[in-house]
């Protein structure tokens, strides 16, 4: 058996790996729902009813999705230039974090149409930072990134540790170790009442839309392209190697960032280590299924932030382990990547 | 200063040094053994935590220990073979593809985990594998504490360092591995098939790395937990490179690393309330990415690493 790589690609080739993917994903979960003595289509239906089944249930997997959204992008576009960004989830906590440190030491009181953005920003040059050293110790050393922004994961999250556990812990939390809340104002204003969803679910979208245009249409969208398909060849057309890494760095763990900016300001208002159930990482997931299209992001994010939502219904209802969904989540990119194969390669025998 | 002495002339500190090397040694190997034959295998993380999980799974029900060890490496070994489709097999990239790997196994021992155990207040345990004393050498002063008073995976671990190093380096086998890393085409000109060589190497160190997680719920500790490996996979690809991809210098690096864990360690209770216990226990990770930057450069890296083969295509 051997692979021969296809001329074309038809639209339909482009559109139906995700699909396949999640569904080959949700049959084989199934399987092991059925291994835990549940009935699959009712634990389907659970799952649904509780990502989609109510108004809360709706507003609760769109909230979900925004700092997926945010992570999705941040993997899409280093994957885009082949710089492993998988320091998702610590840029995100040191976004996170440098919020409320901000937000609790310095600006208190001071009006949110002034505080957010400049904490939003805030959050985002944090969680480039964070990026910035494993890209310099590839640029200077060398050091393959993937290593040491997973690395990094655990550093960030020790010092967020760390700090709730000293100079931003919450003295009103009875000794739970939590920061301290941001100020008032700076929390986003809700888009829906009676619900958790915030203005953080538009900021993501308009910039998953920005990215897709950047990406297109601009100078640096093709140089990022270009370093990803071949660093060597781009170079050598006068790509600057180093400057258009770092753009692409700068970018990625902004997004990152961001999102744990945007799940402070709009969800938790203060930081635990539990803030992130791994978005991440999921984030990771999110890009593949989006084969590393910005608006592709979207409509991942909102898949995967459905599964988890609606498994924890499932689970509520069923005994069914809420890790069945990270479970379908890890699945689904699995079945992508062979998916995305069999578009690229066909079998000839 | 003094306690600084008193801590590095513990035997107890020594012993846990090997100890802690332990994981860090089968993954290590493992990861090794991967990437000689030319395949990252950033699986390590989520294939440990499966192996914890499986080997402890099997004590629990009633198997005995080395059944237990044995449990953990043929589902590592299943995982590898997974691996080894997708990176080899469909020439997959070995970054995403390991990654996925990861997550799969991660998230997937968890969830039999929960299945299958009820969810108590105090984590279910089970008879760990107890220390032997080495007849004789036991008995030196300091040094039979330190060194010749450990769990069974221990010694095997240092062991399988060694023969490692021979079969890579003494033997045909070894030669064809390494050809298959270096240049795959050559191999194959020679009548080696790389395929079967990268598939081979990478559900054996597959293996390695499950007994890697095991020694964690089956000695270290006596039950499992979720995110119990915290990382220890990652460090472990971090070694590879720190030790230029050879097995001798694999078994020291796990050895200078776990040190420094075990002095931290000892150091925190000494400093404890002056220094945040975070800052030491951030040590390790930042010592691995100090290592990375410091051998990177210097190390020879297989050269047809992270390339797929394809039969006639370059």
């Amino acid at each position: 058996m051997r692979f021969e790589r296809r001329e074309q690609r038809t639209l339909f080739l482009v559109i139906a790996p995700p699909i396949i993917a999640i569904f080959a994903a949700l049959f084989l979960s199934g399987l092991l729902i059925a291994l835990a003595g549940a009935p699959i289509f009712e634990a389907y239906g659970n799952l649904i009813k509780g990502a989609f089944g109510s108004r809360l249930a709706i507003t609760e997997t769109l909230t979900r999705t925004v700092p997926l959204i945010l992570t999705g992008l941040a993997a899409a576009t280093a994957f885009r230039a082949k710089l492993w960004n998988i320091g998702g989830e610590g840029q995100l906590y040191i976004g996170a974090i440098a919020v409320a440190a901000i937000s609790s030491q310095f600006l208190t009181g001071v009006p949110g149409i002034i505080q957010i953005p400049i904490l939003l920003i805030g959050g985002a040059v944090s969680g480039m930072m964070l990026l910035l050293i494993p890209l310099w110790l590839r640029l200077r050393f060398s050091v393959d990134e993937v290593v040491t922004t997973l690395l990094l994961n655990f550093v960030a999250i020790l010092f967020v540790s760390m700090l709730i556990d000293t100079v931003l812990k919450d003295p009103l939390a009875f000794g739970w170790p939590q920061s301290v809340p941001v100020d008032d104002e700076a929390m986003l204003p809700r888009l829906v009442s009676r619900s958790r969803l915030h203005i953080g679910l538009i900021i993501a979208i308009v910039l998953a839309v920005v990215t897709y245009f950047i990406q297109s249409r601009t100078v640096f969208g093709i140089r990022s392209r270009a370093v990803g398909l071949n660093a060597t060849a781009a170079n050598f057309a006068g790509v600057p190697l180093g400057r258009t890494l770092t753009i692409v760095a700068v970018v990625s763990g902004g997004f990152a960032g961001l999102a744990g900016a945007v799940e402070v300001m709009g969800v938790q208002s203060y930081v635990t280590t539990e803030l992130s159930p791994g978005y991440g990482y999921s984030g990771i997931v999110v890009a593949m299924l989006a084969n590393l299209n910005p608006i592709g992001v979207i409509f991942a994010a909102l898949f995967i932030a459905a599964m988890f939502v609606g498994a924890d219904s499932m689970s509520r209802a069923m005994e069914i382990p809420t890790y069945i969904a990270d479970v379908t989540v890890a699945l689904s990119l699995l079945c992508m990547l062979v998916a995305v194969f069999f578009t690229q390669y066909r079998i000839r025998k | 200063m003094s306690e600084l002495i008193d801590i590095l002339s513990s035997a107890g500190l020594w012993a846990a040094v090997l100890r802690i090397a332990t994981p860090l040694i089968f993954g290590t190997l493992g990861a090794l053994l991967c990437e000689r034959s030319g395949v990252l295998n950033l699986g390590i993380e989520g294939i440990m935590t499966f192996g914890a999980m499986a080997g402890w799974l099997a004590v629990f029900n009633g198997a005995d220990l080395w059944t237990g060890v044995l449990i953990a490496a043929i589902c590592g070994g299943i995982f590898g073979v997974l691996h080894s489709v997708l990176t080899v097999t469909l020439g997959l990239s070995q970054h995403v593809s390991g990654l996925g790997v990861t997550l799969f196994a991660a998230s997937f021992s968890y969830y039999i985990f929960r299945l299958l155990v009820p969810v108590a207040g105090t984590p279910p345990t089970i008879e760990a594998f107890q220390p032997i004393a080495i007849p004789g050498l036991s008995d030196l002063p300091f040094l039979g504490a330190a060194f010749f008073t450990q769990t069974p995976p221990t010694y095997l671990a240092i062991i399988l360092a060694l023969v490692m190093a021979y079969i890579l380096f003494k033997t045909p086998l070894g030669l064809a591995i390494r050809m298959t890393g270096e240049n795959p085409h050559a191999a194959e000109a020679q009548g080696i098939n790389p395929m079967v060589i990268r598939f081979g190497c990478i559900i054996v160190g597959s293996a390695m790395m499950a007994i890697g997680g095991a020694f964690l719920t089956l000695s270290a500790f006596n039950s499992f937990f979720p995110t119990m490996v915290q990382g220890r996979g990652w460090i472990c690809i971090a070694l590879v490179v720190f030790a230029t991809w050879k097995p001798s210098r694999a078994l020291l690096g796990a050895l200078l690393f776990a040190f420094f864990d075990a002095f931290q360690f000892r150091l925190q209770t000494v400093l404890s309330g002056v220094v945040p216990y975070q800052l030491f226990l951030m040590i390790p990770y930042i010592l691995s990415i100090a290592a990375l930057a410091f051998m990177a450069r210097r190390a020879r890296v297989p050269q047809a690493l992270m390339q797929p083969f394809r039969r006639g295509e370059r």
